[in-house]
């Protein structure tokens, strides 16, 4: 069966096979260690003059990665644990997101840095972080995350052939999880749509008319599935879900298409709560139509502890979905 | 043309765009800031004298000289800081964003070496056979990313040549009070060759130039030029603490003086003459340009 992981193995093999402009750079990441999550594996074995160990120094991989897609190259850099990127935010916002607009579209900067995010894992607070937030909305950056329903594969090569750059969040428990089948599994309560994008978001509805809307993305998706289908088992409640693997720039259209039916939006984020995606995504939803109801599920605004018991405490749950949902509807 | 009237030419080239450009602010014709390069002339002047068209250039927050001495226009250069379409990025970037052919520059000290190592490491892989110039200051030596690009460039043998002018000066803090220890021996730690030269002697400067850019293209990995100069006008406008002794004082360093000793008075006045032409025509031609606006899908 292809995990999650599979695939975005699969998805570097095959951009380094077909693309011999593609080069790998990151921490660790040669075999047989095959980087900190193993998605490099056996990339430096195969291709071993384009995949390149470096140091310590997320700020300067990430700035050489941006002077290689500056002449030519397409460079593919991951960042060990996703909490590093504030050391790569000069690269990304005063640099890779700047030089094609400022150098007036002269240039092009396609690069990917991708990020492993995310909690769960008892790591602490500065490996467990969803930091994604901090670099939404900087004009020129992409910031994109699989799920486990598209294909990883197709979504990070739809990054690695993007001219500007992405940045692509990998949530740390998605690496494990076999890929979803429409119609299959827990999926056969929804009919599934999806965007034409190259970062394509997800419609999942159910077979009677919903009376709310859940919004989210990468792997908060299998806590709003099994939230739906409690909310549907337990409550007779048909909810619809909103998956978005594009983050930045914000493409809210599918989200505005179901609440015209809904009325009601939860979103749903593993950050903290204030400042963030749902906040944006709320906030976009009110502009565009009136009456709505909104709440927004997410990490609460505290560092992300240790013990089991705190982090469980902090980052948000199936529970606090379901209970967020009942709010709403009744 | 003769070696010694083409490195004054240059040097004076920049020494009048300079002049100009700091005297259009009092006319309105300018808006923000800008960097002048007066008095660092030489380095300009001797390093581009020395590398080849197709060599990758990034440069900082005072690139003009650099650019002008790469074989950049002045025209372009002109619109651009006067913010006119026709400027050399549409006047998106100003006067330290710029880009022309392989010339790049950005305004944020420290960030530009990791990219410009990057586009060092490019241009190994596809062997073109390009070295890459990237251009710092003394300031820059406060910042990290710096050390961390230094590390890797001696690593991988990265065909790149730091160019750190000191001018002694980051902004208003002096080196005494913003650089500790060697500054040679930041890149010796690293294994990196280091050229050091303490003269504002554009021939001097072409001659170590001339070595750095030999052993970088040689494939033997980076190396630094350290040239201690002199900045005659203030960092940007306004912010310039040194006192009037002290700019009296710099001003026996200035390059042109030191050079145009070599030249004869009709070789100063031709290149006067020439470059008072390019630099009227530059402005008088940018000032006539429109100014940029905003499309409807940016």
């Amino acid at each position: 069966m292809n995990t999650v992981l599979d695939r975005l193995n699969f998805a570097l093999h095959h951009a380094m096979e077909t693309d011999e402009r593609v080069t790998i750079l990151g921490e660790d990441i040669l075999d047989p260690y095959g980087g900190a999550f193993k998605v490099t594996r056996g990339l430096s074995t195969k291709f071993p003059m384009r995949v390149l160990t470096t140091p310590i120094s997320e700020a300067a991989i990430v700035g050489v990665a941006n002077g290689m897609a500056l002449r030519g190259l397409r460079p593919v850099v991951e960042i060990m644990f996703g909490d590093f990127i504030t050391l790569i935010a000069d690269q990304l916002v005063n640099h890779a997101s700047k030089f094609r607009w400022m150098y007036n579209d002269q240039v092009r900067v396609p690069v990917v840095v991708r990020a492993p995010m995310g909690g769960r894992r008892g790591y602490g607070p500065t490996h467990s972080q969803s930091l994604e937030k901090m670099f939404l909305g900087v004009p020129g950056l992409k910031v994109v995350a699989p799920n486990s329903l598209g294909d990883p594969a197709e979504l990070l090569a739809a990054a690695i052939a993007d001219d500007d750059p992405v940045l692509f969040v990998e949530h740390k428990l998605l690496y494990t999880r076999p890929l979803l089948e429409p119609g299959k599994g827990d999926l056969i309560e929804f009919q599934v749509e999806k965007t034409g994008d190259a970062y394509p978001a997800f419609m999942l509805r159910p077979a009677d008319s919903a009376r709310l809307t859940i919004a989210c993305y990468g792997y908060n998706f299998e806590y709003a599935r099994a939230a739906a289908l409690d909310l549907l088992m337990e409550h007779e409640i048909f909810v619809e879900i909103v998956l978005f693997s594009q983050l930045s720039p914000f493409d809210l259209e599918p989200v505005f298409s179901s609440l015209a039916r809904t009325r009601k939006l939860l979103t749903v984020e593993e950050g903290t709560l204030s400042l963030g995606w749902g906040a944006e995504v709320a906030a976009r939803a009110v502009e565009r139509m009136d009456g709505l109801r909104i709440r927004r599920v997410a990490a609460l605004d505290l560092p992300v502890a240790n013990a089991k018991s705190l982090e469980d405490a902090i980052l948000p749950s199936v529970q606090d979905i379901i209970n967020a949902a009942l709010s709403l509807v009744l | 043309m003769d070696n010694k009237f083409s490195l004054y030419k240059t040097m004076l080239l920049i020494r009048r765009f300079e002049e100009r450009l700091l005297s259009e602010f009092s006319t309105g014709k300018l808006v923000g800031t800008t960097h002048a390069y007066t008095g660092q002339e030489a380095d300009a002047a001797g390093i581009f004298s020395v590398t080849k068209p197709e060599d990758v250039v990034f440069s900082n927050h005072r690139c003009h000289g650099h650019f002008l001495a790469y074989g950049g226009e002045p025209y372009r250069l002109a619109a651009e800081l006067m913010g006119r379409a026709t400027g050399l990025v549409g006047g998106r970037g100003g006067s330290q964003h710029i880009h022309w052919r392989n010339f790049y520059s950005n305004g944020i000290q420290g960030g530009i070496v990791p990219v410009a190592t990057g586009m060092a490491l490019a241009e190994k892989i596809r062997a073109t056979g390009k070295i890459t110039l990237v251009f710092i200051g003394d300031g820059t030596l406060g910042e990290g990313a710096l050390y961390e690009s230094l590390n890797i460039a001696a690593l991988w043998k990265l065909p790149i040549l730091l160019v750190l002018e000191d001018n002694r000066y980051a902004q208003t803090t002096p080196v005494e009070k913003g650089v500790a220890g060697s500054m040679s021996g930041r890149f010796a730690a690293f294994g990196i060759p280091v050229w050091e030269r303490d003269t504002t002697d554009v021939l001097d400067i072409q001659s170590a130039a001339e070595e750095t850019v030999r052993a970088v293209r040689s494939g033997a990995g980076p190396a630094c030029l350290i040239l201690h100069t002199y900045r005659f006008s203030a960092h940007s406008k306004g912010d310039d603490p040194r006192l009037p002794d002290e700019l009296a004082r710099i001003r026996q360093y200035d390059p042109l003086t030191v050079h145009g000793a070599r030249l004869t008075a009709e070789e100063c006045t031709k290149a006067e003459s020439e470059v008072t032409a390019v630099i009227n025509d530059a402005f008088r031609r940018a000032e006539a340009d429109p100014f940029p606006m905003l499309s409807p899908e940016h």
